[in-house]
């Protein structure tokens, strides 16, 4: 049991939410003109006459926002609707330059499917997709240029967006939160969009209502706008069902509105009641025929997955034998599981794992680097896990050689054999050491033999300090133990 | 020499490849004419040096052989088309001083055949209205008034009236629910509005989307022939244009019709008809008839609901359609307080009486609450139109019904305006048609008791303007209007 209960003074209540997410699809142009999808061009360079809305323009369909959304569907385990149709969502706005978005209403491209989550205290959920339907994205209108005037950047205008509209699945906001992560990871995976929250490729509307546990369906919800973090997503599902349990609790009623999360004081406030709400006057684009696409074209797009995260986890857990936990920290990146795949290739998969969750996660994190920054290569990192199990080097020094790795990005044989760290396993070599060290200190040497075994441990740290580490323990330990007899 | 200007454009052409004049002193008798007629109105942008300009190229083509189909033509372009550098309105003041970037493709087919262009042509604001009384820049005068002055239709009042008038060779025309056939009929003209999808509708200001097509207005069967052909044919920008050959129209011309099955629909044959046209139907009857055809009655039991279909649809998809002048990015802006004000203040300015009512009844018949009751049963009516005609079309080949209830009437009449339903009585016999999307042809056939044209319509099945052709070649032998009037 994953939800999240609230204890109220007359008793325990449930969260019920539902997360709509819109994604910029990833498309060279836009998603019903030739323009640019650019990020960062200077305002108002990437606007054709069709984005300005001019008149007498027409909008033409991008087939490569199609294949991306198909592809997204079939990403989340979801129907593909051979016949949608798009349709005209009126309102005037001043980076609306046509006064309507061009959406799919009656019939989304994409019909049901399911993800699954996994919680923190390893269980799993499954989440429904209600729905993903393609549209265009709006411009921007800038505020605070000047006091008196707005200015309007169309550059997004057009840009092809994939709404996602899950089922009111959520119970907790761990849930929700969880459900994002992932659907970033697969977005990402499949390459269909960058799933920046903080960019804005990637927007979140959150529906959030409560009821008390037992009780059959659905309160009254509120609509949360554009959350842009899956941090303040969660805060905002919880701080938002506290307030419906309170409203309820002290006998009031909570009125069907839009409401915006202030992320600083972690409350949300009333943006639009539902009398002001908008009467968008949905209608079929009569500018574009439906969209009919054949069993070819999705088993094309299919042909042309990748594997998913899920999937991938699973294997590295069967076929490479890590656990579940590991497998599912480096599948969540696509990034970070092909740079896993390519170090583990010819080693150990497991002693490959434990160096990247550790030591290579924890260089990274400190000195700021992206994956593809790393100063190791994949395969550097596969050869130190070979020299500490062909016993080249033992475990001590190859954090050493890591280190090294680490500054130089030097492979990590040529760093033992340029530095002369190589492991002694030279029998006499070991000897020599411990009779040198016997020699050195007959008061313990008599102490061992009166029956102070404890001195062992003692024994063993000398010589090694004497070998400079590079002494096998294992065989420190056997002749030592012989030696002292 | 004869007066060039009541040269056909088949006449002209071949004139001008025989060189018995040139394509300058060919414009010239048209710019000659378009001053001496000023008085009637008909054009709002008059481009006399352009249009001499291009007819001297055009003459160097004519002299190398290399000449295009319409090498050398004057055509009137209806202001509904976006002319490249050329002051483009629709006849409204919202687009006063719009100079679009772009050139319709119509308009650029047109160029690109040789044919140079002496202006734009007057027309009801935003292509709605029976009568060109809409118009921001005042009614066209018919040629045909004596005493009082008569409307000349709309709304594509300016090109019928330029082509009767003979201010150019022919015009473009556009044609949502009539406008086309109905001005050809009030002015003794020739026009055909070609099955929806035959011309790109890029750059063509929108009116209704799923009814608007371009088509021409000319003198002669023949010419209209030569200019659909030169109009006609897919084009990627236009997602609804279909990819369907063009065949050369006028081979069609003058071809046998013996056999040929004509359908006249019983339930247009209303009780009250007006009787110069029952005579004039009876009489193009009896021609096509003694030339071998077929009669045939047939019923389209839906027609009665057309009209209030049409007055749903039309305006449902122009409220959205003209959302767009918002006097933000071009046209007529009206500044205000708060953007909202912006808008009111512009759009009040900018759009006239008829055209704000369209939108008013569009945005309520899309608004919730009213959608299913409106628009949705209109879709279906639509529907049930298009059906009607599928079925009338398993037994005749051609369909024969008057253009227009009777002949053109004073501008400014008392009761045309009382009552808009009046005017839009103007559209019965044309709108089924237009709502089918079907090709229909207007061509002048006989004079009312007080000697003004008549139009007789011939509608075809879908893509199947062939038909249409032949069967108008043979009525205007027989019909000679030439010499009626």
């Amino acid at each position: 049991m994953s939800g999240m209960i609230i204890e109220g003074k007359t008793g325990r209540w449930e969260i019920v939410c539902g997360l709509e997410i819109h994604c910029q699809i990833i498309s060279k142009s836009k998603m019903f003109s030739g323009a640019s999808t650019h990020y960062g061009s200077d305002p108002n360079e990437n606007v054709s006459f069709v984005d300005a809305g001019m008149p007498g323009m027409l909008p033409v369909l991008n087939e490569e926002c199609v294949r991306q959304a198909v592809k997204t569907g079939l990403g989340l385990n979801a129907k593909i609707n051979k016949y949608s149709e798009f349709a005209r969502k009126n309102y005037f706005y001043a980076d609306l330059p046509q006064g309507y978005q061009i959406t799919q209403f009656k019939y989304p491209l994409v019909g049901e499917g399911k993800v699954k989550i996994e919680l923190d205290d390893g269980s799993s959920k499954e989440i429904g997709i209600e729905r993903i339907h393609i549209e265009q994205d709006a411009g921007k209108s800038i505020h605070d240029i000047s006091p008196d005037k707005s200015f309007i950047d169309l550059n997004r205008a057009g840009v092809g967006l994939m709404e996602i509209v899950t089922k009111p699945d959520f119970r907790s906001p761990e849930e929700a939160g969880a459900f994002l992560r992932k659907l970033r990871s697969i977005v990402r995976y499949l390459g269909t969009c960058d799933g920046n929250m903080d960019e804005g490729s990637m927007r979140c509307d959150v529906n959030v209502s409560v009821r008390k546990v037992g009780e059959d369906g659905f309160r009254t919800r509120n609509e949360m706008k554009n959350v842009n973090s899956v941090k303040f997503v969660m805060q905002a599902i919880e701080s938002e069902a506290r307030r419906h349990v309170e409203t309820y609790e002290n006998g009031g009623t909570i009125e069907q509105e839009t409401r915006q999360f202030d992320p600083n004081s972690c409350t949300t406030k009333v943006m639009r009641k539902k009398e002001f709400a908008h009467d968008y006057r949905y209608f079929p684009e009569p500018d574009l025929p439906p969209l009919v696409i054949d069993e070819a074209f999705i088993e094309q797009v299919r042909s042309e997955m990748v594997e998913l995260p899920d999937v991938r986890q699973e294997r590295f857990v069967r076929e490479l034998g890590l656990t579940r936990y590991d497998a599912s920290v480096l599948c969540e990146n696509k990034e970070t599981a092909d740079w896993f795949e390519q170090a583990a290739q010819g080693h150990d998969a497991k002693k490959v794992a434990n160096w990247m969750m550790g030591d290579f996660f924890a260089l990274l994190n400190e000195k700021k680097l992206s994956l593809e920054e790393s100063p190791i290569s994949p395969a550097n990192l596969g050869k130190l896990v070979d020299l500490i199990a062909e016993g080249v080097i033992n475990g001590k020094t190859a954090k050493d050689v890591f280190a090294l790795m680490a500054e130089s990005g030097e492979a990590p044989d040529k760093i033992v054999e340029e530095k002369g760290l190589k492991q002694v396993t030279d029998t006499g070599a070991i000897e020599a050491i411990i009779d040198m060290v016997l020699t050195a200190n007959p008061e313990n040497v008599a102490a061992y033999k009166a029956g102070k075994t404890a001195l062992m441990g003692w024994f063993v740290g000398q010589v090694m300090k004497e070998s400079r580490g590079k002494a096998n323990p294992g065989m420190v330990n056997k002749l030592l133990a012989q030696k002292l007899g | 020499m004869t007066d060039l200007t009541k040269l056909t454009i088949a006449e002209a052409r071949s004139g001008l490849r025989k060189k018995e004049f040139t394509a300058v002193e060919l414009t010239k008798a048209y710019i000659a004419r378009m001053e001496k007629k000023r008085g009637l109105n008909a054009y709002v942008c008059e481009t006399p040096e352009q249009a001499l300009d291009m007819a001297a190229e055009s003459q160097k083509k004519i002299d190398a052989g290399t000449g295009g189909d319409l090498e050398g033509i004057s055509l009137g372009i209806k202001d509904l088309f976006c002319t490249k550098g050329i002051q483009t309105t629709a006849c409204s003041n919202i687009l006063k001083g719009f100079v679009p970037p772009y050139e319709s493709t119509v308009t650029f087919k047109l160029l690109a055949a040789g044919a140079n262009f002496l202006g734009k042509l007057n027309m009801d604001e935003f292509a709605m209205g029976g009568s060109n009384e809409t118009s921001a820049f005042g009614p066209v005068i018919n040629p045909w008034s004596k005493g009082v002055p008569l409307v000349a239709g709309g709304s594509s009042g300016g090109s019928a009236a330029a082509v009767a008038a003979r201010m150019c060779a022919a015009a473009t025309g556009t044609d949502t629910g009539g406008s086309i056939r109905q001005p050809s009929a009030f002015c003794g003209v020739t026009g055909i509005k070609p099955t929806y999808g035959r011309c790109s509708r890029y750059g063509i200001v929108a009116f209704a989307s799923s009814l608007d097509q371009a088509g021409p207005i000319a003198k002669d069967v023949r010419d209209c022939a030569i200019l659909l052909k030169n109009m006609a044919g897919y084009d990627a920008k236009d997602a609804t244009s279909a990819k369907i050959n063009v065949p050369d129209f006028e081979q069609f011309l003058g071809q046998d019709i013996r056999g040929l099955k004509v359908g006249l629909p019983k339930e247009f044959r209303v009780e009250g008809l007006n009787a110069d046209v029952a005579a004039c139907w009876d009489r193009t009857t009896d021609m096509l008839r003694s030339r071998g055809a077929e009669v045939v009655e047939i019923s389209l039991p839906h027609s009665k609901y057309a009209l209030a279909t049409y007055y749903i649809i039309a305006p449902a998809e122009a409220s959205s359609n003209l959302a767009r002048y918002d006097g933000l990015r071009y046209g007529c802006r009206v500044d205000g307080k708060h953007l909202d004000d912006m808008y009111i203040n512009s759009r009040s300015a900018g759009f006239g009486t008829e055209v704000k009512r369209r939108i008013m009844i569009g945005t309520y018949v899309l608004s919730a609450g009213y959608y299913d009751a409106y628009y949705l049963k209109a879709q279906k009516v639509r529907r049930l139109i298009r059906d009607d005609f599928a079925r009338a079309f398993e037994k005749c080949d051609l369909i024969l019904t008057p253009t227009a209830p009777g002949a053109a009437f004073p501008i400014g009449d008392k009761s045309m305006n009382s009552n808009p339903i009046q005017m839009w009585l103007n559209d019965i016999f044309t709108v089924s048609i237009s709502l089918a999307g079907l090709p229909a042809l207007s061509l002048p056939a006989g004079l009312s008791a007080e000697g003004l044209p008549l139009g007789m319509q011939l509608v075809g099945k879908a893509f199947d303007e062939a038909t249409v052709f032949k069967a108008a070649s043979a009525l205007e032998q027989d019909i000679d209007f030439g010499s009626v009037k």
